[in-house]
């Protein structure tokens, strides 16, 4: 697959905040896509940041769902474009909210169909659009403004919901996690997807310099230590093949990535010590569990 | 209801690059090797004969470009106006 030589497919003037990591996926990913390629996005930041009224940032055909059923609006798509006998790679792009949350269900329907669209979910871990409240992709231990770290409380108190696995459970036909911080294997997955025919999932890591408090020079930077830590794997399930890993050669501390940011950094505290050990634990699992 | 816009890259009207405090300099230690490229959020580097190219009506500073240049070719400069 020889991706178009760095073709821009997200013009200037988009109203992300300075850093945006799900900016720099939209850029990534429609590299990869091409412009043959029509795009349903959900509510949320991607959507509010790209469509100021006529002063859209698409060059390619897109369309805004509601926050709910951006899976369902991609599978109209996709039949119009089967009526008609044209050809084009229907693709979702939603947030964490509208995939791990809302938009669930109708994204179970999509998988169950067995139709030719490919979803992916940039996850910036909280409902960012509205101002950082907590999603089921929030991780554990992290503070939003519906899980606030204080006196009382640590940050969230649930682990981030496995959304891969449950793609998996579908049986769909290809499934990956990347991230924003490693380019080419991200659009190298996202290229794949026009090969397979059928439901596909893939879920990209994009750090958000609001929601998780950093500067706006190191989205990268975090995305990179997000991985390292063994806290976000990055692998991908093609059905029939093995899983393939990323590993990490020189694995870090948790502690380094919990430092960087904000929404983490109470846990610092001496009596918030076991809570970073627990997280400690989840990337020891994930290590152990990915093969990392 | 539906509403339609058939103009692609109509965000161009929107000149970001009016936010920036801080500009991006780019020294002669780029060989063009476009890393900043593929990180820049908001489209604004261009590479023509083996160097970068910012666009600072639309650059909003924020500052990756300089902090993913292996060479530290990228220098981050306050912006005065
Ligand atoms: C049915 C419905 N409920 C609530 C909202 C308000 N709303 C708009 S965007 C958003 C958060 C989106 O979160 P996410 O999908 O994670 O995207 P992000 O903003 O983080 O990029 C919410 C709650 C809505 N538009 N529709
Ligand atoms: S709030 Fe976060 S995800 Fe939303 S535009 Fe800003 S940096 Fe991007
Ligand atoms: S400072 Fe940010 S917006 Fe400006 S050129 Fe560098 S990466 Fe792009
Ligand atoms: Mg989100």
């Amino acid at each position: 697959m020889v991706l178009a030589e760095r073709e821009n497919l997200l013009a200037a003037g988009h109203r992300a905040c300075p850093g945006c990591g799900a900016a720099i996926a939209l850029r990534q990913i429609l590299r990869a896509l091409g412009r043959d390629t029509i795009v349903v996005s959900a509510t949320g930041c991607v959507e509010t940041f790209t469509s100021p009224y006529g002063m859209s940032a698409w060059e390619v055909p897109w369309i805004h769902s509601l926050f709910e059923n951006s899976a369902s609006v991609a599978s109209g798509v996709h039949a119009a474009l089967e009526f008609l006998r044209e050809k084009s790679s229907v693709v979702v792009i939603s947030g964490d909210g509208g995939t791990f949350d809302i938009g669930m269900g109708a994204m179970s329907g999509m998988f169950e169909r067995k139709q030719n669209i490919t979803y992916i979910c940039y996850d910036n871990e909280a409902y960012m659009n509205t101002g950082v409240q907590g999603s089921s992709a929030t991780p554990y231990g992290s503070s939003t403004t519906t899980t606030p770290a204080g006196k009382a409380s640590f940050g969230k108190i649930q682990p981030k919901k496995d959304m891969p696995a449950i793609a998996l459970a579908h049986d769909v036909d290809y499934v990956a996690t990347a991230s924003i911080a490693y380019p080419q294997d991200l659009m190298k997955k996202v290229a794949k997807t026009k090969e397979i025919y059928g439901p596909k999932y893939i879920q990209v890591h994009t750090p958000c310099t609001i929601g998780w408090g950093f500067d706006s020079s190191k989205t990268v930077e975090v995305g990179k230590l997000a991985v390292e830590t063994g806290l976000v794997p990055i692998y991908e399930v093609e059905k029939g093949k093995p899983m393939v890993v990323k590993k990490v050669k020189n694995k870090k501390p948790v502690e380094e990535y919990l430092r960087f940011q904000t929404r983490f950094r109470h846990l610092l505290k001496e009596e918030q010590k076991d809570i970073a050990n627990q997280i400690q634990a989840i990337c020891d699992k994930n290590i152990e569990r990915f093969g990392i | 209801m539906i509403g339609a816009v058939c103009k692609a890259a109509g965000s161009l009207q929107y000149k970001t690059g009016t936010w920036r405090d801080n500009r991006p300099e780019v020294t002669d230690k780029c060989n063009g090797c476009g890393i900043c490229e593929t990180f820049c959020p908001d489209s604004c580097i261009t590479i023509e004969n083996k160097k970068c190219i910012i666009d600072y009506d639309y650059c909003k500073g924020c500052g990756i470009c300089a902090n993913e240049c292996v060479r530290k070719a990228i220098v981050m400069r306050e912006e005065r106006k």
